[in-house]
């Protein structure tokens, strides 16, 4: 039963009856967990086997409306089975694990999943679970609805994003389409009949990934558009959306991987041991990897989907529109094209609709913003940040002056986990009242000069002022796969070959921190013991979220052109903590943080705010 | 007489499960489980605590294997054991079984061969308890059954 089923419908009885894969190699959890999942009125199937598990759901993609697995499985790694239903599928996936470590937690962020459980699970976990469903259903919907003005390339990827959504989705996107018919290159897909809306969705095979990279490779990663990729592959049935949409994953992978492999190294260095999991993450495997991001057609806009993994952003129940010019829309931390034409309110209000996740933990919900987290999250006993408040004031970003309040969406588990692509940290709480909280934007990463934004202090609210940051300094942030940790300083894109990806920090730089102070008080909870760690959370490093928001979406028309726009946006940009520019660990408050932020200025290169909405 | 037996028996199983809640071998996790058993599934607690043995003998076999392996250095391999052990007994309610998987971990973490084998140690002996009274349980409520299932000869 699809969302939009649930929606039309309305006599389903959702979430009775909602489709559970459920995949763990362990038979006494397995048992237990369909068990309870039955108990809960789902209608369950279980498979031992990750393998068997993705054939089912490639078979019939409408099968399911929900996979939970475990992490650690022996033939194949949970990590990647979750990319691959995110990519391929775009379904939520709930990673469950008796292991509750703040790094894996942070890895299943990363990847995409919307939510991390710890054995044993509880009923109660599990009667919960279907909101990760309505959540990604409704952000489609908002994200396909919201684009009033997009940029030619922004909302041809929004478009794409949504092209295999079922007919709904299907028809905003064709009627925004014919709004830009003009800056489209090619109209014919867009202007067909607008009753056959539902496009079977394309699965990105093996061998159809490897024409793709082939044809990027020839035509140069810079110059690879969508149309001459279409022709170099030469494939019937395959639509330039869908090669467009194909092609920001492909980019957002890349850039995920040098990311990681960046963080990892300064992760590396700065802490003298060579983290495995992080490593295997910079070290994915290109075809592979790509794959599974480019599975879902779902993520949207481009830009960001995932913060590093592409599937991420497109998974983390980000709050749909950060008003942000240019921020992606609601829901997703997106940054791709901002949906919104810049409205922050629309955002907003889209942002409120984010359901906080469950109980303990959440995710953060990225706004672009990019906050630093420090430490936050090595400390497994973080709480989580903050439940998020379900009000929403959540303004994100930049640009707009408006003040968003991260969210952080749950996991239920109460390991802090990482910030959500959006790099938005923040802890919603429940105070967010306060429509104008700043959000100090943080973290931005220039390519010399990273700024550390120390966590956010939970007590204050104080973000005020937009000026932190934002001004243009973003310099791009790291994308930390991995986790908040305190590294070395480094170029975070130092082995960036591709010259596109370097430029985040141009991109950054757009990153509205103009004002887009992202609420830190409010997102944080005042009670919440995840900022109250931060203190405590003395390996962490600064984290620096890049505002993803920010850096591109300024951009529409360059949306495919700067990869490293793309992939910053939506990033969880960890950055390492520059020599010089120190960011005290213990920063006391959002103002700190900002003016710490603002000091860091001047690493923008004039890259004003680029969003140009 | 048969009425007393088996009211004898639900005196001995009440006081089998406090025994082992209050000794902190079982937690409220076992509980859930006792709560999923109902007339569509009558046998689950069984059910899954014998799949829990027969995994957990393989897993603790392969655990012992690698360690007393003089030339063992696989951390990561006897960690996934290890977290494969812990996930199902937390998942059953093996409070102590799952403590000392805790401490197992941290060992391996620390590559601290000698705490793994003295966790192993300890691991398998909190084993060997749990399955006997487990085992014991079981016996308890089979008794139960077919003490319930015997009519007294004067009931009509």
């Amino acid at each position: 039963m699809t969302v939009e089923q649930i929606v039309s419908e309305g006599k389903d009885q959702f979430p009775i009856g909602m489709r559970v894969l459920a995949v763990d190699d362990d038979p006494t959890c397995l048992l237990l967990l369909g068990t309870l999942l039955r108990r809960c009125q789902y209608h369950v199937t279980t498979t031992s086997q990750a393998k068997t598990a993705l054939k089912m759901l490639r078979e019939n993609k409408n099968k399911f409306d929900l996979v939970i697995s475990d992490v650690h499985m022996p033939d194949m790694d949970g990590f990647k089975l979750l990319e691959h239903v995110g990519l391929e599928m775009d379904l939520p996936v709930i990673m469950l694990s008796a292991n509750g470590d703040t790094k894996l937690v942070m890895k299943g962020i990363t990847h995409g999943a919307c939510d991390y459980l710890l054995k044993p699970v509880r009923i109660e976990e599990l009667q919960n679970i279907w909101q990760h469903v309505v959540r990604r259903k409704k952000k489609d919907r908002c994200n396909s609805g919201s684009k009033d003005k997009p940029h030619p390339d922004s909302g041809e990827a929004a478009g794409i994003g949504n092209v295999d959504n079922n007919g709904k989705l299907n028809k905003k996107r064709k009627d925004q389409n014919e709004d830009e018919d003009d800056e489209r290159d090619e109209n014919g897909h867009d202007n067909e009949d607008p009753s056959a809306q539902k496009k079977p969705r394309v699965v990105w095979s093996v061998e159809l990934h490897r024409k793709f990279v082939a044809a990027v490779n020839q035509l140069g990663i810079d110059k690879a558009v969508p149309k001459k990729i279409l022709e170099l592959m030469n494939v019937e049935k395959l639509t330039r959306e869908n090669v467009a949409s194909h092609l920001q994953k492909f980019r957002l992978y890349l850039k995920r991987i040098s990311c990681v492999a960046n963080q990892q190294a300064n992760m590396a260095a700065a802490l003298g041991t060579a983290d495995s999991a992080y490593l295997r993450m910079g070290s994915l495997n290109g075809l592979g990897n790509f794959h599974t991001l480019a599975g879902s057609d779902q993520l949207h806009n481009a830009a960001f989907r995932s913060f590093p993994p592409s599937g991420v952003l497109g998974r983390l129940n980000t709050p749909a529109g950060l008003g942000i010019r240019g921020l992606p829309s609601p829901g997703t931390i997106q940054l791709g094209h901002v949906q919104n034409s810049g409205n922050p309110t629309n955002d907003l209000s889209k942002l409120q609709s984010f359901v906080p996740g469950n109980h303990n933990t959440n995710i953060l919900q990225g706004m672009p913003m990019s906050l630093e987290l420090d430490r936050l999250q090595h400390n497994k006993n973080v709480g989580h940040i903050g439940e998020l408040p379900t009000t929403d004031s959540m303004t994100v970003f930049p640009g707009s002056g408006n003040l968003v309040d991260a969210r952080i969406t749950g996991f239920s588990n109460n390991q802090l986990l990482g910030v959500t692509s959006n790099s938005l940290m923040l802890e919603g709480s429940s105070q967010q009242a306060t429509s104008h909280t700043s959000v100090s934007a943080i973290g931005f990463q220039n390519g010399n000069a990273l700024s550390d934004f120390t966590s956010i202090a939970p007590a204050s609210n104080q973000l005020q002022d937009s000026k932190a940051g934002s001004q243009g300094q973003a310099s791009p942030i790291n994308c930390n796969a991995g986790q908040i940790i305190r590294s070395a300083p480094q170029e975070w894109n130092a082995p960036r070959k591709d010259a596109p990806y370097q430029s985040h920090a141009s991109i950054n730089s757009s990153i509205p921190i103009n004002g887009a102070m992202i609420q830190l008080g409010q997102c944080l909870d005042r009670n919440n013991s995840i900022f109250h760690r931060t203190t405590d959370l003395d390996s962490v490093g600064p984290l620096n979220f890049v505002d993803p928001l920010s850096i591109k979406h300024s951009e529409g028309d360059n949306s495919i052109m700067e990869p490293s726009v793309i992939e910053k946006e939506g990033y969880l940009m960890f950055q390492p903590r520059p020599h010089g520019s120190h960011v005290p660990d213990n920063i006391g408050s959002l103002e700190d943080l900002a003016s710490a932020m603002m000091k860091q200025e001047g690493g923008c290169n004039g890259y004003s705010l680029r969003t140009s909405i | 007489m048969l009425g007393l037996a088996a009211d004898r028996l639900r005196a001995d199983m009440n006081r089998l499960l406090s025994f082992l809640f209050h000794q902190g071998i079982l937690d409220e996790q076992f509980l859930q489980l006792q709560q999923l058993q109902d007339e569509t599934s009558p046998n689950f607690v069984s059910e899954v605590v014998n799949i829990y043995f027969h995994e957990s003998e393989k897993l603790l076999r392969n655990l012992r294997s690698l360690l007393m392996d003089r030339e063992f250095s696989d951390y990561n391999k006897m960690g996934i054991h290890l977290n494969q052990f812990m996930g199902s007994s937390s998942s059953i309610g093996a409070k102590r079984i799952r403590n000392v998987c805790l401490a197992f971990r941290a060992a391996s973490d620390q590559n601290n061969r000698a705490g793994c084998l003295s966790a192993l140690e300890v691991l398998e002996h909190e084993y060997c308890f749990l399955k006997n009274k487990l085992h014991e349980l079981f016996q308890i409520q089979q008794q139960r059954v077919l003490a319930a299932g015997v009519r007294y000869p004067m009931q009509h």
